[in-house]
């Protein structure tokens, strides 16, 4: 028997005009997980995120979501199935609106409940919520921070993917970060975290793979490779 | 020579030419604020609207109607010309986006040689010679026209831009391409639409054109010119700018030519052009798409 798993990479190769950055990735994640993504800079992680969502296309292997093959579909067709991304640097419209953002957010999907995932989105970050009329560009790095993880919950994902959503953030804001995540999580929303606060993830995360130059070189549930002592030497430093 | 009976009516059809001038620049400033190229075809697709309008107007149509077809028409031809030659010959390289549009601009032009011959070529309207007393001034009918027609596209263009989907997919494209993509807009077809909708400025500033203007195969050259001279002094990408910018150019070339004579007036707009260029190269007005 075959479970669908909600994602299902297998074999993944991919790189940018010829010179090859992921050598083949096999990740899953299933419905309703927090599954945490690890490896230094450069491993590969951003670009495993851009060829899930259909940014870069793949130059082997296979990607699954929902048990459908969505290998080198273009983003917009990605986005429509539920699979979204907050990425590394925000990316939000800095010449827009914060309303507009968000709005933007269900563009593609979930457009008929705006107005309600409009409220959704401004009860969990009220300061967005004040700030509607503001030029996303004008806000500060953790409000757009926000924002970007504002536009992504407004197309209803069924997969969020969140690319270092602490990077930049004050101590307090990362700790509101992963309370965030874990209440994503207890709502039933899956999540694949991509995270250089190795501890904090593993603490919230069920599944954890790590990546090096390409390569998935470990994986387990996040309770083995909290004690796995290569992981602890390369991320802990102990 | 100062006298304002004289500067007064100069600077009203200034300001009647200058609408033309700001629609021509606004289709230019939309294309460069999402696709960040300025587009060299621009002149030649104001040729290709000017000849539509012509023989359309020789097939009966009045110019005022056949902006029902030449702005849907010109749009189209935009959006396809964006589609299937500017994006594809380009392969995300601006610089080879900037050779596309030189190219396709040539190839438009002497197939219009090919085909118009060079002849400069005006049309006959009943209302051509009708005069409008604005009380300071008798302005022609379709100068009034152009004037008033031109304002209200700006306005359609900006409610467009600032109050629709489709526009706010346009700025999002302009500024963030990525981030755009990761919500799921079309990136391409947003590229074509601007390309589309910008040359759609140029149906109808050729429709309202013709009836006080000629057309040529070369008669593009003029507005080209004029358009990124608007653009610069505006604010590259920026609508507002490019809005009083048209109004200030046209204001400049006609008093120009009054005061300097006629071959000169252009000079004028050229002096702008440089002492922007020097003074406040990023335009008098912020930018506003990019
Ligand atoms: N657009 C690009 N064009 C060419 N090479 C790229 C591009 N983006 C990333 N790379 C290269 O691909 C490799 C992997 O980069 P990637 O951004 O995926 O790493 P990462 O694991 O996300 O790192 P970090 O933790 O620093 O974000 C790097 O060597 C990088 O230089
Ligand atoms: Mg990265």
């Amino acid at each position: 028997m075959s479970v669908v798993r909600l994602l299902d990479v297998r074999g993944l190769r991919a790189g940018y005009d010829g010179v090859p950055v992921l050598h083949g990735v096999d990740l899953q994640v299933d419905a309703g997980e927090i599954v945490t993504l690890l490896g230094s800079n450069g491993a590969g992680k951003s670009t495993l995120n851009n060829n899930l969502s259909g940014l870069f296309q793949p130059s082997a292997g296979q990607v699954l979501f929902e048990g459908e093959d969505i290998t080198g579909a273009p983003s917009m067709g990605i986005v429509a199935r539920g699979l979204v991304q907050v990425p590394e640097g925000r990316r939000i419209f800095p010449n827009l609106t914060v309303l507009e953002n968000l709005e933007l957010g269900s563009y593609r999907r979930a457009r008929g409940h705006c107005s309600r995932n409009l409220e959704c989105v401004t009860a969990i970050f009220p300061r967005l919520g004040e700030r509607l009329p503001q030029a996303a560009g004008t806000l500060s790095g953790g409000e757009q921070q926000m924002l970007a993880i504002g536009r992504g919950l407004m197309a209803e994902p069924r997969l969020l993917i969140l690319d270092e959503p602490s990077l930049g953030l004050s101590p307090l804001l990362v700790e509101e970060m992963f309370a965030l995540i874990r209440r994503l999580h207890e709502e039933g929303l899956a999540l694949l975290l991509v995270e250089q606060n190795v501890v904090q993830s593993l603490e919230l995360a069920q599944r954890g793979y790590v990546l090096e130059n390409g390569r998935i070189v470990l994986s387990g549930t996040a309770a083995s490779l909290r004690e796995d002592p290569a992981l602890r030497r390369a991320y802990l430093g102990v | 020579m100062l006298d304002p009976i004289i500067l007064l009516p100069a600077a009203i059809n200034g300001l009647t030419m200058g609408a033309v001038y700001a629609l021509v620049a606004l289709g230019l400033t939309l294309i460069y604020g999402v696709l960040h190229i300025i587009n060299f075809a621009h002149g030649s697709l104001l040729m290709v609207g000017l000849y539509g309008a012509f023989f359309l107007h020789r097939a009966g149509l009045d110019p005022y109607l056949a902006l029902v077809v030449m702005v849907p028409a010109l749009f189209f031809t935009g959006y396809a010309l964006q589609w299937s030659v500017i994006g594809k010959a380009s392969h995300g390289s601006d610089q080879n986006i900037l050779l596309v549009t030189l190219g396709a601009s040539i190839v438009i032009e002497n197939l219009a040689l090919y085909f118009f011959s060079a002849d400069t070529r005006t049309i006959d309207t009943p209302y051509s010679f009708e005069m409008i007393d604005l009380g300071v001034a008798l302005v022609p009918l379709p100068r009034v026209i152009a004037f008033a027609a031109a304002l209200v596209l700006a306005a359609v263009l900006w409610f467009l831009i600032a109050r629709t989907d489709l526009g706010r997919a346009i700025r999002a494209v302009a500024k963030e391409r990525q981030g755009a993509r990761l919500v799921g807009i079309d990136v391409d077809h947003i590229f074509a639409m601007s390309f589309g909708i910008g040359t759609a400025c140029l149906g109808a500033a050729a429709c309202l054109l013709l009836p006080m203007f000629y057309v040529s195969p070369h008669v593009g050259h003029v507005f080209v010119l004029v358009a990124f001279t608007v653009v610069v002094l505006g604010g590259m990408g920026s609508f507002s700018g490019a809005l009083i910018g048209g109004l200030l150019i046209g204001v400049t070339e006609s008093l120009g030519g009054l005061l300097l004579g006629e071959s000169l007036g252009q000079m004028g707009i050229f002096l702008i052009f440089i002492a922007t260029l020097m003074f406040r190269p990023s335009g008098l007005f912020g930018s506003r798409l990019s």
